[in-house]
């Protein structure tokens, strides 16, 4: 019989840890060998699929965060350890790694742009250098407040929220104006990665090439409707790209030219 | 090879190939039709050959007997996935040079596209041979000659209907079988439409860059287009399914993922949670479509989608033609006059 490419695979919930009141992370048991980037299509019988991002992987295992806004994450937020789901997939391309190996690196995350950048954050030692800016709504929006304590430790950590409150101490503002501040000894050589809601991704583009970064060592990680992640749907489709398929992670020379 | 058959001994022929094949082609259904009274000529299974509607375009294209505008994927069981039987009958389907054109699209995106092949359209794929209708003159609305669609020899039979007879012509080797024993032959080749009465003016060296996008053409589809997707329905090449979970009413055990043609124009398209989304209004879609249909599909492809039935200006409730908006594409454009 033929391969039907909408089959999913059982997965097993393995642990359920909540990051903010809407966002819980997953780490499923399952065999699928995803890189930093790629995303699965997470199917719940009788209420439907979604595309996620793979936060973080390793053998036998993978990662998710997922943010409750609908549908499928509703239902998704309310399992157990124990619990089956079903993906398929990894789907997409995910980041070149061999593009950062020894490379000074500035990653721009906003809000839950921070999950697909998070397992590449981990390896931190394979780059010549490393700075992370993440950006939130509000103190109560911070994802993975227990790993940036850990990357604070290992690399260059600006955490900024748009709006603080009375226990919040650190930065506010928004990412664009963090980026300014950055001291880029060789702004020409430094690899950018930048992930978030379209108007974020944009403005925060334009902060780096102010800089003098060009436009062929930024990244950006695009967000579509997808239904199918393999090609066939059409849904996610800009110009003659396919974002499931050569996506969702981009060189900026070609992202820029991807006119909805 | 080419034989006159007289149309009883052409259904008594039909009659063998339905033991093989189930055979689809264009009929006239009574009070199908958009108004209360009419009909509307579609596609169905036939029997006699009297049936089949040579001189009409149907309203929609056969490219629902490979892909269905609703189709169930999975049935759920519990906690398991379960693919509905593929079906064995192998399938005939009297079809126009376009509309076979058309299908080299749909291969195109359901098996060629990316490295994964949608096992539901091709299994069904394997299973159709065509028959080939000629077109006479052509219909209204109909350019097939501007998109080089307008001929084929992707056929197994070719058909025509004469006075009392049927000239068929039997390139498929799998059919000399089902003529054994008639020797009425006769010299027959397909006979293909050499000018239509409109000609699309397809724009050179186009890109999607602000001149596109700033088009002020496009805002008069904003204020005339009512988004009902009707256009993409009819398409012989539209191709876009959104997925669809439901639960049984009576056992909320069980259910079935289905998936339904998507429509570019309609609402919802690229809706994200967070209430993201892009083309928010009907001119953006009209440019979308356009630029899917005679653009960007042949950058990638290499040759264009939209193979000219004309069935996208037939249906539209708005008179919104798709031929008027790429000729006024190209005379506003740099490339253009
Ligand atoms: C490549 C990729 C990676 C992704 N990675 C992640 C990830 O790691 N984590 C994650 O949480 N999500 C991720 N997403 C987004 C995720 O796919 C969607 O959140 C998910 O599809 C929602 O599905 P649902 O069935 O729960 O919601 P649905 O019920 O399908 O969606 C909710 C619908 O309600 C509407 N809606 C929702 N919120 C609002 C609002 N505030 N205002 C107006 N309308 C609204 C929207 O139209 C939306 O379509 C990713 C998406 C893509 C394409
Ligand atoms: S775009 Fe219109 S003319 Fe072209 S193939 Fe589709 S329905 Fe036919
Ligand atoms: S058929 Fe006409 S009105 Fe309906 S979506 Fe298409 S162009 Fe718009
Ligand atoms: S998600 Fe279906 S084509 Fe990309």
């Amino acid at each position: 019989m033929t391969v039907n490419p909408y089959l999913p695979q059982s997965a097993k919930i393995i642990s359920v840890k909540p990051q903010t009141a809407v966002d819980y992370t997953f780490i499923m048991e399952s065999e699928i060998k995803p890189t930093s980037g790629q995303f699965v299509e997470v199917s719940l019988p009788k209420v439907g699929e979604c595309p996620i991002s793979v936060s973080d992987f390793g053998e036998g295992w993978f990662e998710m965060t997922i943010r409750r806004v609908g549908k499928v994450t509703n239902v998704l937020h309310q399992l157990k350890v124990g619990d089956v789901i079903f993906v398929r997939g990894p789907y997409g391309n995910g980041f070149l790694m061999d593009k950062y190996r020894g490379k000074e690196v500035v990653v721009a995350a906003g809000g839950t742009g921070l999950a697909p950048v998070k397992s590449m954050l981990n390896r931190s030692r394979e780059y010549g250098g490393l700075t992370l800016l993440a950006g939130f709504k509000s103190p109560a929006d911070v994802l993975f407040p227990d790993q940036l304590k850990m990357w604070e430790q290992d690399f260059n950590v600006i955490l900024t929220v748009d709006r603080g409150d009375d226990n919040w101490h650190g930065n506010v503002g928004l990412i664009t104006q963090y980026v300014k501040s950055l001291q880029l000894a060789k702004p020409d050589e430094v690899e950018v990665i930048v992930v978030g809601p379209p108007l974020m991704m944009k403005f925060t583009v334009q902060e780096f090439l102010g800089l003098g970064v060009p436009e062929k060592n930024i990244t950006v990680s695009f967000e579509r409707k997808m239904c199918c992640g393999i090609g066939k749907c059409g849904h996610c489709k800009i110009d003659d790209t396919y974002v499931c398929l050569e996506g969702p992670v981009f060189n900026y020379t070609r992202a820029k030219g991807l006119i909805d | 090879m080419g034989y006159k058959i007289q149309i009883e001994d052409f259904n008594a022929i039909l009659r063998e190939l339905r033991r093989v094949y189930r055979v689809f082609a264009p009929v006239n259904m009574k009070g199908k039709g958009p108004y209360a009274g009419t009909d509307l000529v579609g596609y169905a299974e036939i029997s006699k050959f009297e049936q089949v509607v040579y001189n009409q375009k149907t309203v929609y294209s056969a490219k629902e007997a490979l892909f269905k505008p609703v189709e169930t994927l999975f049935y759920f069981t519990e906690e398991e996935f379960k693919q509905p039987a593929i079906q064995t009958n192998k399938i005939l389907i009297f079809v126009r040079p376009c509309d076979i054109n058309a299908f080299k699209r749909l291969d195109e995106i359901f098996i060629n596209n990316g490295p994964y092949k949608d096992n539901y359209y091709q299994q069904r794929r394997e299973k159709v041979k065509f028959i080939l209708m000629e077109c006479g003159a052509g219909f209204d609305n109909c350019f097939c000659v501007a998109m080089g669609t307008n001929a084929t020899d992707d056929y197994s039979l070719l058909l025509r209907p004469a006075e009392g007879f049927v000239a068929c012509q039997i390139k498929d080797p799998e059919f000399d079988a089902y003529f054994n024993g008639f020797n009425d032959s006769m010299e027959i080749t397909p006979r293909f439409v050499e000018k239509n009465n409109i000609t699309i003016q397809l724009p050179q060296n186009m890109d999607i860059d602000n001149d596109i996008l700033n088009n002020p053409l496009w805002q008069e589809y904003t204020l005339r287009c009512t988004g009902c997707g009707r256009c993409n329905f009819v398409c012989p090449t539209c191709s876009c399914f959104t997925m669809q979970d439901i639960f049984y009413r009576d056992n909320d055990n069980s259910g079935e993922r289905r998936r339904v043609w998507a429509s570019c124009m309609v609402d919802g398209f690229t809706d994200m949670a967070g209430g993201h989304a892009f083309r928010n209004n009907q001119g953006d879609r009209m440019r979308f479509k356009v630029m899917h249909k005679f653009y960007d599909f042949h950058k990638r492809f290499g040759y264009h989608m939209c193979v000219g039935c004309g069935r996208c200006d037939d249906i539209c409730p708005e008179y919104i033609s798709i031929v008027k908006c790429v000729n006024k594409l190209k005379s506003s454009s740099p490339g253009g006059e």
